[in-house]
């Protein structure tokens, strides 16, 4: 077996292969995917609604059965063995806290199905929510806790039993804007300290780039990208994936020339050199992200001439929007002090990193 | 760890059913022990040899009934399986075929040898003459039938059927099991039934001369004559449906769109239906409009009318049935009109319709389909009732009553009486057809969860008043009615003497304090003890399958689904008299063979009462996030333990709900059960009923008047445990408020 075997880490990898769920006859929900995710990192599936993303999970969890293709959890083959039999464990989206048991009760609900003795099911049950600071609310209602602190039993009940693959989906969702960071780097912290397989779903492309080792974009029932955050952010592969992870200005160009790794590309007359990412002259696509933009009242050298035609202060910075030669551009600025007016003439340059031809756009 | 823990967790079960299936086949007795196999008198009377009471096993020993012999091929191979693995794809095919082959031959030979030797003509040219033969079968053959079953369903789940999952394989297969045998088997055996001749052969000539009888389709009440039943049945079905419609309506309408104040009284009303037996309505009836009625007498006195049997007919059923079922109506309606999302009215007055441009353009019509939905259930409760028109009938014939004739009366015709329900459950399949695929996706009304803060806008006037008016009216009727009940009951004899007493209560109830313990010495004792006995054996049992089925409803996804969730709700469609017509046929021969027993009045409440368990626990279910079972599952329960322990705790106040109107509605049943009653086991409606035939008014009401006290505590019982049940934020008791 290839998972690595720790003192009480049973943390596995998850292997899909040409994996496709169909609902019904024809709504095609997973389309051939293959996925390899290794043992003790956090991968994140991302994307929209109805990309697929959710029934991943609920395939590796076993509450959906793949219609064609294999998965494999640990090596071993699980396609076809149903949820209670796999040693996998899920946080529910809304949290699903079994309402008539104590917070013990539920913590404790997995173990008492494991073969554990059960003089040792209230101690470990105890020790995991210790580990998510609950051990002091043991004998409460699920009813009685405010929405994070179930959230954290909800963990808690997941992580007592040691799963081979941990599986979260939206687990966030349900919490407000402040508690969300808090709760998020706490999961990322236990996932870490214990070494877990965690498997994350989310929508929400900042939480996925805060917590992963590794984000699957997915869309249209099938993968975008695979890669860590800043290999996703820094160069995405096409439009949806330089879109959906942070904002992303899609600039039609023209490469002139390529010399090595560089290419230079020609915007409306404004020539710009970067990585060439494979691509050959002609014309092409890339991915600019608005603080990447810098403005300029007077003309520095090469550039565009744009034209100001919103600007809206949003405290910490300015959003411009641009009418430019290549359409429509989005920017901001840090300085808020001196804005720059609507209907104002100015000259846009690309900052040195950071825009990226898209190979697949 | 985990995994192959679980390879071994089924064991106990398959050990468990091939141990039952010995048990019923060599130590308890394979027929039906005539005495009451619970009285046990035959484990002292010649048990194990005695022929009547020995197991299947000790009959062959003694070379009797040698035809049961193949069944200990089938009982012997699942031994072979203990020893494979469940991954083997022998244990899968090993169990499947024992299974299939043990049940079809336990059904074969049951079928093809009964109390006359072979049963139909050519199984005798075929395998010669036999002298033996067989009674029909008892506990022995039920336990082997069942472990049979249950082998072959976990076969199905080793191969993988609903991801192998032995649970919930067992209860599909199991719910589908009895849910055949009782309800589409005598149903069957009505089909048949209805195309034997007077000689004994099955003809279609005899099934369409019996068919086209002027009794059934005859039209003469348009030229002055009299109108066939089936007309009779339709012509009055719609009248009600109707009326009822209408006034559940107006109620649903004063509830939730006027300031009036007892709104909780107005829901009150909707318990009536439930504690109040069917023929009750029309007793009272009878006592205001009868000839020696209260109101008949009056315009006799003051105005000189002369008394006449004006209501017993078409008009008596009429009212009788209007006042029995427009409070079914208003709960249909009050769901549905309250369901109308306020902001869709919000929305339509702030672009200036006027109320009851509102009322007419909006709310209405939004309406429709739960008006349609009360209109057919009003035509099937009135098809199918019973009570009504058997005391207040007079000459206008209707199918319910015309089947139980043709049964009971001097006719005998069973033929006539199939065909008769044929023709009764050809109208409310229907209507319950039309109800559920037609209407099932037209509904306006769906909750969505999301939090609607509209305010229903009150009724125009000009509808406001017509509906109060017809509302206080009716509401008084009703009291009035009720009052009629209960007085009726302590007074001497009705119409002649008016004189206050209780001695109605003291024939049916007296008991007296002597040595040997109280002795119940009332008439009516005999018939009360067995009404409460065997709805308290039948309640859990309801409450069990409904429940099961329920779950599988909601939570489960299987090939053939919808067609299983119509069977479960089909006996809903099936009337009473109908189905005590059918289970007569089916049940009083061998194989299964319990007419006039106490068991076939529990099995006939359970499949009549199945529908409202297995709606209550739907809706109950519904409100249950999913997710709760999905991640007991991900922890490592299996669903039987999820089951257990998730779904059936929060599920209490349905459970409760239920227990409570599956007992109480076995109280009040009577269509059914009087083809079914015996002597040994007479119920207590078919008990009044009795009373009523022969002129015993008085007790017949002081009887009812008791059950309706009974059924009215023990509805609110059930309210309070209810209300006291609260678990947690998502209990099931809140919505409840």
């Amino acid at each position: 077996m290839t998972m690595t075997e720790t003192m009480n880490n049973k943390a596995a990898s998850v292997s899909f292969r040409n994996v496709t769920k169909v609902y019904g006859k024809d709504v095609v929900a997973v389309d051939n995917i293959d996925l390899e995710i290794e043992p003790g990192k956090l991968v994140t599936l991302l994307g929209p609604s109805g990309c697929g993303k959710t029934t991943t999970l609920r395939m590796i969890a076993g509450l959906e059965m793949s219609t064609k293709g294999s998965i494999t959890i640990g090596g071993v083959d699980v396609t076809r063995l149903p949820a209670t039999d796999r040693d996998v464990s899920m946080v529910f989206q809304s949290y699903a806290l079994f309402p008539h048991m104590t917070v013990i009760e539920n913590v404790s609900y997995g173990l008492k199905f494991s073969g554990h003795p059960k003089s040792d099911i209230r101690n470990a049950a105890l020790e995991g929510l210790g580990l998510v600071g609950l051990a002091d609310f043991a004998d409460r209602l699920p009813s009685e806790l405010s929405g994070g602190q179930q959230q954290r039993v909800a963990v808690a009940r997941a992580l007592v039993l040691k799963p081979q693959v941990l599986l979260f989906d939206e687990p966030l969702s349900n919490l407000d804007a402040k508690l969300r960071r808090q709760v998020r780097e706490e999961i990322r912290e236990i996932q870490q300290n214990l070494g877990l397989t965690v498997v994350y779903v989310t929508h929400d492309q900042e939480e996925a780039l805060a917590v992963s080792d590794t984000i699957v974009v997915m869309r249209n029932a099938g993968i975008a990208q695979i890669g860590t955050p800043r290999e996703l952010y820094d160069a995405p592969a096409d439009r949806f994936v330089a879109d959906f992870i942070g904002e992303a200005n899609l600039v039609e160009c023209a490469i002139t020339s390529v010399e090595g790794d560089t290419a230079e590309v020609d915007i409306a007359g404004y020539r710009y050199r970067l990585d060439t990412r494979g691509l050959d002259v002609g014309p092409a696509t890339m991915a600019v992200r608005p603080g990447r933009i810098v403005l300029n009242r007077d003309a520095a050298g090469d550039g565009l001439e744009v034209t100001v035609s919103k600007a809206t202060y949003v405290g910490s910075r300015m959003e411009y929007t641009l009418a430019t030669p290549v359409g429509e551009l989005f920017a901001v600025m840090d300085d808020v002090y001196d804005p720059l007016d609507v209907g104002q003439v100015v000259q846009l340059q690309f900052a040195d990193i950071g825009p990226v031809l898209l190979p697949e756009a | 760890m985990k995994i192959s823990s679980s390879e071994n967790k089924t064991l106990p079960v398959l050990i468990f059913w091939i141990l039952a299936g010995w048990v019923g086949f060599a130590v308890l007795p394979w027929y039906g022990v005539e005495d009451g196999f619970f009285s046990f008198d035959w484990v002292f009377d010649g048990y194990p040899m005695d022929r009547d009471y020995a197991p299947a096993a000790f009959l062959l020993a003694q070379g009797k009934n040698l035809w049961l012999a193949p069944m200990v091929f089938a009982l012997l191979a699942p031994l072979l399986v203990l020893r494979l693995k469940k991954s083997d794809p022998r244990y899968g095919a090993i169990l499947l075929a024992v299974g299939a082959a043990g049940l079809a031959w336990l059904m074969a030979q049951g079928l093809a040898i009964g109390i006359r030797g072979w049963t139909t003509d050519w199984l005798g040219l075929a395998f010669g003459p036999l002298d033996s033969r067989q009674y029909g079968m008892g506990y022995g053959a039920l336990l082997t039938a069942s472990a049979f079953l249950f082998l072959f369903t976990q076969g199905l789940a080793a191969r993988g059927a609903i991801n192998g999952d032995v649970f919930v394989v067992s209860a599909i297969t199991g719910v589908i099991a009895i849910v055949a045998i009782f309800v589409f088997f005598p149903i069957a055996k009505l089909m048949t039934a209805a195309f034997i001749g007077d000689d004994g052969s099955i003809s279609i000539l005899s099934f369409l001369a019996k068919f086209g009888d002027r009794r059934i389709w005859g039209l003469g009440c348009f030229s002055g004559g009299r109108c066939g039943a089936a007309w009779n049945s339709f012509f009055l079905a719609i009248i009600v449906a109707t009326i009822t419609t209408t006034m559940g309506l107006v109620f649903a309408l004063v509830v939730t769109r006027s300031g009036f104040k007892y709104k909780r009284l107005l829901r009150a009303l909707t318990v009536l239906p439930i504690i109040t037996p069917p023929f009750v309505i029309g007793l009272a009836i009878i006592l205001l409009f009868g000839l020696s009625g209260s109101i008949t007498g009056f315009f006799a006195d003051v105005f000189g009318v002369q008394p006449t049997r004006w209501v017993y007919g078409l008009p008596g059923i009429v009212i009788a049935q209007s006042l029995a079922y427009t409070p079914i109506a208003f709960l249909v309606l009050i769901g549905v009109v309250e369901g109308v999302s306020p902001s869709m009215e919000e929305a339509a007055q702030t672009l200036r319709a006027s109320r009851w441009e509102v009322f007419k353009t909006v709310s209405l019509p939004l309406m429709r389909p739960g008006l349609a939905n009360a209109f057919l259930l009003g035509f099937i409760e009135s098809m199918a009732d019973f009570g009504n028109p058997l005391v207040l009938g007079g000459n206008y014939d209707v199918l319910s009553t015309e089947i139980f004739f043709a049964i009971v009366g001097a006719q005998y015709d069973q033929g006539r009486a199939a065909i008769l329900a044929i023709v009764l459950l050809s109208f409310t399949l229907g209507a319950f057809y039309a109800q559920r695929f037609w209407l099932g996706r037209k509904s306006y009304t769906t909750v969505s969860g999301k939090g609607d803060s509209g305010v229903h806008p009150a009724m125009p006037r000009g509808l406001a008043i017509p509906t109060f008016a017809i509302a206080t009216i009716w509401g008084l009727f009703t009291v009035v009615i009720y009052g009629m009940i209960f007085y009726g009951s302590v007074v001497e004899v009705w119409g002649m003497n008016h004189e206050l007493t209780f001695k109605h209560y003291v024939t049916a109830f007296s008991f007296r304090f002597e040595d040997s313990g109280i002795r119940w010495s009332g008439s009516a004792w005999d018939s009360f003890w067995t009404t409460i006995k065997i709805a308290t054996i039948a309640a859990p049992l309801t409450a069990a399958i409904g429940l099961i089925t329920a779950y599988l409803l909601t939570r489960q996804n299987f090939a053939g689904r919808n067609a299983f969730e119509f069977g479960t709700m089909l006996s809903f469609a099936i009337p009473g008299t109908v189905i005590g017509v059918s289970y007569i046929l089916a049940f009083n021969v061998p194989p299964v063979e319990i007419t006039g027993t106490g068991v076939i009045l529990v099995v006939c409440f359970i499949f009549r009462n199945m529908p409202v368990g297995v709606r209550a626990g739907i809706a109950s279910m519904s409100q249950l996030d999913k997710s709760l079972d999905e991640s007991s599952l991900t922890l490592g329960a299996n669903s039987w333990q999820t089951f257990r322990g998730v779904v059936l705790p929060l599920l209490r106040p349905a459970i409760l709900a239920a227990l409570v109107y599956s007992f109480v509605r076995a109280m009040t049943a009577i269509s059914a059960v009087i083809f079914l009653v015996s002597a040994e086991y007479d119920m207590a409606t078919s008990y009044i009923i009795g009373r009523v035939e022969n002129n015993d008014y008085g007790l017949a009401i002081a009887y009812s008047t008791t059950l309706i006290f009974v059924m009215l505590s023990a509805v609110l019982l059930l309210q309070l445990l209810v209300g006291k049940i609260r678990i947690g934020r998502r209990g099931a008791g809140r919505e409840k408020e």
